[in-house]
């Protein structure tokens, strides 16, 4: 379904993706793994566009979309929850789940809300307070909320653990599988959280300084031990 | 006491005038954390094309349909053209554009229509509504003035908050990357919010520009309806219609009580005042964004 050859792409100088290849298949589950400043930010904000490619194609649904503009690429059916969420913490809970769906049509903009409120309460809770009172949790819960209200068929999550309670990583990963068991959404999951990643992924993708090191299913990586120590810590 | 009313009255249309000034400014320092110093220069380009095609016409209205329509086209052209080129770059740069841009436009009047004032005719009868012997400094042009930005204030409030345009404009301001991300076109809604603003700047230029035009008729207009967005805390659209009735109201007491000569001072004072004890201004929260 997502498919990226020979992904390149630098800062400057920096090169910070080298030859990446990936394939997605649909409604799979794929946790993208590695150190800090290993590529893995870059290389979701390379697939929707934030970053431009330097080298390579990246084809989604048969599609190429690495010339697409950044705000196209939603259109396509790819969402992409950036690192540190992005809620708009001025805009309330309810504006911001609204913005996820405004680039469709008619009654589809709106269809997705009460979905939304049924999968996160909380949320239903607060949908008229602005969203800068929700806490760390919550924040996570409205804007994969936001991202899911486009109806996406894949869903690109960046370090959703990032400053959360083991506990609420725990109910948040189980919701992520649940939903694509559910609904057969296609999950690339980038952590930095190695361990609680794979216990839901049914594939790992490992990158070292825009390489992709490792490529294999979840069980396998969980017990390579090298592999673990070297690159994943634990 | 009645002269006191009576200031109110005439602060209250001076200040709706600004009020407007100011509301356009803050549009587009919210967008695009430009500051338009070409503001009043744009908005009296849309007040000579008024004046144009009110004397070819002979119709008002058309006069003032014309100046908000060029407005909204002269904003969008102006920032699909000139200010494209200085989004994202360093503050100073916008700043400068904006200058030049309003060096131009005033030179530009100036070789067009001449340097000389002409007149420049009200909306309606400019003769203070009578109470007894005494006519107040309030007027049923007065009246249009305050009606009519205090429509646009709501109008504008309504389309913000309620629709979906609104939405899609307020969050590209907030967070332009997110946006993207989630499918908003941002780089149309940054020419919207200049054309909007420009329109706002045209129908502030209308109330302000009579009884005459002159390539320099709204200097003092544009460093009032700097001064309110200022003190609204150039963040926020009720500040800034409260800081230009503000600032109206207190001018014309200025120049009621002491002498119009103190107005541009004042003016400049205020800002002093405000920018040393506030500098967020003071309808803006002093937010730490958190992310």
């Amino acid at each position: 379904m997502l498919e990226v050859s020979g992904l390149s792409s630098r800062y400057g100088a920096v090169r910070a993706l080298d030859g990446v290849d990936l394939n997605i298949p649909e409604g799979s589950l794929t946790a993208v793994l590695g150190a800090n400043g290993a590529g893995k930010t870059t290389l979701l904000r390379t697939i929707t566009g934030l970053v431009r490619c330097a080298a390579g194609s990246i084809r989604f649904r048969g599609k190429e979309i690495s010339r697409l503009p950044v705000e196209e690429v939603v259109r396509t059916g790819l969402a992409h929850v950036p690192e540190g969420r992005g809620v708009i913490a001025e805009l309330t809970v309810e504006e911001n789940l609204r913005l996820g769906a405004l680039w469709r049509r008619g009654r589809d903009r709106t269809a997705g809300l009460k979905d939304m409120y049924e999968l996160f309460p909380p949320l239903a809770e607060r949908r008229h307070k602005p969203a800068e009172t929700l806490s760390g949790g919550e924040r996570q819960m409205l804007a994969i909320g936001r991202a899911l209200m486009a109806r996406p068929t894949c869903l690109l999550l960046d370090e959703p653990s990032l400053g959360l309670a083991p506990k609420i990583v725990a109910q948040l990963m189980g919701m992520l599988r649940e939903q694509r068991d559910r609904t057969g959404l296609t999950v690339l999951l980038v952590e930095q959280n190695a361990r609680s990643a794979l216990s839901v992924a049914d594939r790992g993708v490992v990158l070292n300084l825009g390489r992709v090191v490792a490529d294999a299913d979840a069980g396998s990586l969980s017990q390579d031990t090298t592999l673990r120590h070297a690159y994943l810590g634990f | 006491m009645s002269h006191f009313i009576d200031l109110t009255l005439g602060g209250l249309t001076i200040g709706a005038a600004i009020a407007a000034i100011a509301l356009s400014l803050v549009l587009i320092w919210r967008a695009t954390r430009i500051l338009n110093f070409a503001q009043g220069g744009m908005a009296l380009a849309c007040a000579y094309i008024a004046y144009s095609v009110t004397n070819h016409s002979g119709s008002y209205w058309l006069g003032f349909a014309a100046a908000i329509g060029a407005g909204l086209v002269g904003g969008a052209l102006i920032e699909r053209s000139l200010i494209r080129l200085v989004e994202n770059k360093p503050p100073l740069n916008a700043v400068i554009v904006t200058l030049g841009l309003l060096v131009i436009i005033q030179a530009g009047l100036g070789m067009i229509y001449s340097v000389d004032q002409h007149p420049f005719v009200f909306a309606f009868d400019f003769h203070g509504y009578k109470v007894g012997h005494t006519s107040l400094q309030f007027s049923p042009a007065s009246l249009f003035a305050v009606l009519s930005v205090l429509a646009v204030a709501v109008g504008l409030f309504v389309v913000f908050k309620y629709t979906a345009v609104g939405l899609r404009m307020r969050s590209a301001a907030f967070a332009p990357e997110v946006s993207r991300l989630l499918g908003v076109r941002t780089n149309r809604m940054l020419t919207l919010g200049w054309a909007l603003s420009s329109a706002v700047g045209a129908l502030a230029a209308m109330l302000a520009t009579p009884p005459l035009i002159s390539p320099n008729a709204l200097d003092n207009l544009f460093v009032f309806g700097f001064t309110a967005a200022v003190v609204g805390g150039l963040d926020s659209a009720v500040g800034a219609v409260v800081g230009g009735v503000v600032i109206g109201l207190v001018l014309n007491y200025v120049s009621g009580y002491g002498t119009p000569n103190l107005s541009t001072g004042t003016a400049l004072g205020i800002l002093i005042v405000v920018l040393l004890v506030r500098p967020n201004g003071l309808f803006t929260r002093a937010t730490a964004r958190r992310v």
